[in-house]
């Protein structure tokens, strides 16, 4: 049985029939084809399934897409404007903040969400704040150099 | 404090081609893959939707050790959504079990046991999540619900996971072909010159250490997408892996028996491997095998938890290890005696890693007269254990700076004035453990990084410690390591399976872009761009011109892959040698349209000119006439610009460093906090230092994981595994880590043209020795067991008092 499911993704409205029991990683990465939200532990820990709900970081592995009811979801494909990228996205770039490249969809909307929470934040602030989020490659060397730059710009 | 600085050394044979000044070589250049990994236009495994695709789960099994009574799979079967359902009893005997790729033969002349390695379980299972059947459905959803619906009568076994439990008389036995589950003993090295050593030695340190298993938790998970064309009798497989074109050999030589022309293996973007994703896997053999009979692509992504229980994990030694000195602290000889776990079957490269990747590194950087190491390798009814980022390096390290530091503390030496004392300062070095180095300078290195670490000031950062009622150390560990894999023949003669060697395709187009092939494979180090800035310094075109292409073996003539921080050693010279044969054909090319001889004819920055004139032609230019030939040589000269080359290395290549950790220590609650870490690195010439410093980073928080944090842990009765999630397993977040200081120095290798070393595992092969060392001069103990948990730490304080 499906069920009806409207939310507004990258700007985009979108309106379509859900199985009840589809996690929102599934329905983006599925019917809407943004495979850039990634999953890395099916389990809420890893946070490469990372997304902004309502401008706030969620782990779209660990909500029902249904939760998403209404809601405004930003992937990382919807945080660059046209070819410019977002100026979190801009630091990871300029700071070598990334390798792999698989955690850093959910590292940076998970910066991105911190905006706004503490000014100006200290280098142990922010990796306190990225605790949700694994990285196997950067040891967070400049991931957090990047974030420190990003959220800098981001208020500038 | 991470700008690199580069001191030259002036004496060095090697060639210092295309290191221009302001050239793209060196230069800190943002990498060209960032833009689509930043954007989520990455494409990895799980990204790839193929037409009709189906989904496969596999049920593996909940014993460690248990032989299966019976395999009912009727109600899986009938199941909504249910393809196929496959176990170990529809697998043909013509398929082989997975092979291993080096063959060591052991102290007694015999080769090492290899028990064979289903692709599902035959009639046994060896440890947690050895896969017993596979499901294939509609829905990944579907195969799921359907797998538990597979009943499996087991009989559970008495299991072994610990390898000094798997040594003892009496233990279960993992395979009946090894009753006393040795896979082999292994020696290196003159026994009775070691031993002679030690009869002379004024001083003689001991130590019992354990190499704590890992798990490597690249955080994309292995994955595959298989499927099969009726058309041409051909195979597709998308796969997160590191070689593809080995993936693809071992596949359809030895397991399977397809034609390997047959099957076309592609890496996508791989979301970090550390040696996981080297190895040929069951999961990816079986949807392999099973596309053609279900007639669509079978996708199968592994969940976390899948992860941990069948990626091969790494480490796990237990050694007993002795240094012999004389009364000033020189080296005299080394015994090492290891005990090293297989897992429950052999995997890739897994015999390898505990005895040349192991024991031929002992030396470090010293002049250790004689050296002897045994080393007994067991199977226990574990993951498989093989290479993971660093694989034997750390572990020899381990044991070398553990004792070398053990013994200057025993002595009243300084940690670096038994270093300076005993380093090996002439070059070619050969070790008494079959390896030459070609060029390096250690004084260099820790001098560098106890500048970095700021040793003058430790002792009053000390004292304000202890005033705080804090312990503090200082831990010292100069590693070596061997990279660049390796010679073929010298590889051969040690029980290689495989060569070692590297290709490189060229081809410049008539507008003078380029696509360059590469048979490394990049998951994470930035080979794209890297690889890019050497054609561009050599062809003097813009980076942005050319594009590196890997991870296909329909598009790149071979490849032995990436692992053993060879890429650019390897992997970067043969593509040298391809823009080589490509630049010497431009010149004939050139001496043509300029009419000149082709010997008159030199090229840089881009132009072919004519020695002493400036008549020239651009590069662009004789690209073009190569494809549009009206006016051309064609009666000597064969139209095109596409070159391949394979490279196979004359030695390995020696990086090699120093690392300094300072750690605070809480002695109420033994936390440890690393205050600070700093390396001093020799990777030879360096061609994007922001990417070697990334490198660096990474290794440098395996390293420490290792040391503090990381420890893979089965229940040494039932055999089930207990840090099967990240719940579990302590996986290093951000805050566990200060910014890393980075330094370089740089002796250029002397046997590669680019004079490149590697960089690749520098980190997780220095750091853990670092790491305890401090740990241990920060509180008098003479070891604590890694990962040094609070806990460890707590009780070591405790039982020390007083001695530090």
């Amino acid at each position: 049985m499906k069920i009806p499911f409207s939310l507004t993704v990258n700007g985009k409205p979108v309106s379509t029939e859900i199985e009840p029991r589809a996690l929102l990683v599934e329905f983006l990465r599925g019917p809407l084809q943004l495979t850039g939200t990634h999953v890395g532990c099916d389990t809420a820990q890893c946070g490469a399934c990372t997304v902004l709900v309502d401008g706030k970081p969620m782990k779209s592995c660990n909500m029902l897409a249904i939760q998403a009811q209404g809601a405004n979801v930003t992937t990382i494909e919807g945080l660059a404007q046209g070819d410019a990228l977002h100026p979190m996205q801009a630091a990871f770039r300029k700071h070598h903040g990334l390798q792999c490249g698989f955690c850093t969809p959910g590292m940076v909307l998970s910066a991105v969400g911190l905006a706004g929470q503490v000014k100006q934040p200290s280098e142990a602030q922010i990796r306190e704040a990225l605790d949700g989020n694994f990285c196997r490659c950067t040891g967070y060397h400049n991931i957090v150099k990047a974030v420190q730059e990003g959220l800098a710009d981001m208020t500038a | 404090m991470t700008d690199t600085t580069v001191r030259e050394k002036p004496a060095s044979a090697a060639p210092q081609r295309a290191t221009k000044p302001g050239g793209p070589i060196g230069a800190r250049i943002e990498r060209k893959e960032d833009a689509r990994f930043l954007t989520g236009a990455g494409q990895y495994t799980d990204d790839v939707a193929l037409p009709h695709q189906t989904y496969a789960s596999f049920v593996r099994s909940p014993h460690a050790h248990a032989r299966i009574r019976a395999l009912r799979v009727d109600a899986a079967k009938g199941a909504p959504g249910v393809i196929a359902v496959y176990t170990g009893a529809d697998i043909p005997q013509s398929v082989g079990g997975l092979p291993c790729g080096w063959l060591i033969t052991g102290s007694d002349g015999k080769p090492m046991k290899e028990p064979k390695h289903p692709i599902l379980a035959q009639g046994k299972v060896r440890h947690v999540g050895d896969p017993v059947a596979i499901v294939i459905a509609e829905s990944a959803a579907q195969a799921k619900e359907a797998a538990q619906l597979v009943d499996v009568d087991y009989e559970a076994l008495p299991a072994v996971v610990d390898v000094r439990d798997a040594m003892r008389k009496g233990a279960p036995a993992v395979h009946d072909e090894a009753p006393d589950n040795v896979c082999y003993v292994w020696a290196l090295g003159d026994k009775a010159a070691a031993d002679a050593a030690f009869a002379k030695a004024a001083h003689v340190t001991t130590l019992q250490l354990v190499n704590n298993r890992l798990i490597p938790n690249a955080i994309e998970p292995r994955a595959c997408n298989a499927t099969y064309s009726r058309a041409d009798d051909s195979y597709t497989l998308y796969v997160a892996n590191q070689n593809p074109h080995v993936e693809r050999l071992l596949m359809t030589a030895f397991v399977l028996g397809l034609p390997e022309h047959k099957v076309r293996v592609i890496a996508p973007d791989v979301g970090g491997g550390f040696g996981s994703k080297i190895y040929l896997y069951a999961e990816e053999t079986v949807c392999v095998w099973a596309s053609k009979l279900v007639g669509r692509p079978i996708k199968w992504t592994a969940e976390r938890g899948e992860s941990f229980q069948s990626d091969a994990h790494g480490r796990d030694h237990v050694t007993r290890a002795e240094l012999a000195l004389d009364k000033d602290g020189r080296f005299l000889g080394m015994r090492v005696q290891t005990t090293a776990a297989m897992g429950a079957y052999l995997s890739t490269f897994a015999s390898c890693i505990p005895t040349i990747l192991y024991a031929t590194l002992l030396a470090g950087q010293y002049r250790t007269p004689a050296i002897h190491c045994e080393v007994t390798a067991v199977f226990t009814n574990t993951a498989p254990v093989d290479a993971y980022r660093g694989a034997g390096r750390p572990e020899a390290t381990y044991v070398v700076e553990r004792l070398v530091a053990t013994a200057a503390r025993e002595m009243g030496i300084a940690q670096d004035q038994i270093r300076r004392r005993n380093f090996i300062r002439e070059f070619p070095y050969a070790t008494p453990v079959a390896l030459t180095y070609d060029t390096g300078d250690y004084e260099a290195c820790l001098d560098g990084a106890m500048k970095l670490a700021d040793v003058a000031g430790f002792a009053k950062r000390k004292e304000e410690a202890a005033k705080r009622g804090k312990l503090r150390g200082l831990g010292y560990s100069s590693y070596i390591e061997a990279c660049g894999l390796a010679p073929s023949n010298v590889a051969g003669s040690l029980g290689a399976r495989a060569g070692l060697f590297e290709a490189g395709e060229v081809r410049v187009h008539p507008t003078g872009k380029v696509t360059v092939f590469t048979g490394s494979h990049s998951h994470g180090q930035g080979h794209e761009t890297t690889f890019a800035q050497v054609v561009a310094g050599r062809l003097g075109i813009a980076v942005e011109d050319i594009d590196v292409v890997h991870g296909d073996t329909g598009r790149i003539p071979f490849g032995m892959g990436t692992y053993g921080s060879r890429s650019i050693a390897v992997g970067g010279t043969a593509i040298m040698k391809a823009v080589d044969k490509i630049v010497a054909k431009g010149r004939k090319i050139a001496a043509h349209l300029m009419e000149v001889s082709d010997a008159d004819v030199e090229f840089a920055d881009g132009k072919f000119t004519v020695k002493g004139t400036d008549k020239n032609v651009p590069f662009a230019q004789v690209a073009l006439t190569a494809y549009v030939p009206h006016n051309y040589p064609l009666d000597k000269l064969e139209p095109g610009l596409d070159e391949t080359a394979f490279y196979d290395p004359t030695n390995f290549t020696y990086p090699a460093g120093t690392h300094i950790c300072e750690v605070e220590i809480d002695p109420q609650t033994g936390e440890t906090k690393i205050v600070a870490f700093s390396a001093c690195d020799d990777f030879g010439n360096i061609i994007n230092p922001m990417i070697v410093e990334g490198q660096v980073h990474g290794g440098l928080a395996q390293g420490i994981g290792q040391a503090l944090l990381e420890a893979c842990v089965y229940d040494r009765d039932s055999g089930q595994l207990l840090t099967g999630s990240y719940m579990d397993y302590a996986m290093p977040r951000a805050a566990d880590f200060p910014s890393f200081r980075v330094d370089t120095r740089v002796t250029p290798c002397t046997h590669n043209p680019l004079g490149v070393k590697g960089c690749g595992e520098a980190g997780a092969i220095g750091a853990p020795a670092a790491v305890i060392n401090a740990i241990c001069d920060a509180t008098g103990a003479k070891d604590v067991a890694m990962p040094a948990t609070s806990e460890r730490v707590w009780r070591v304080v405790r039982e020390n008092q007083g001695r530090a």
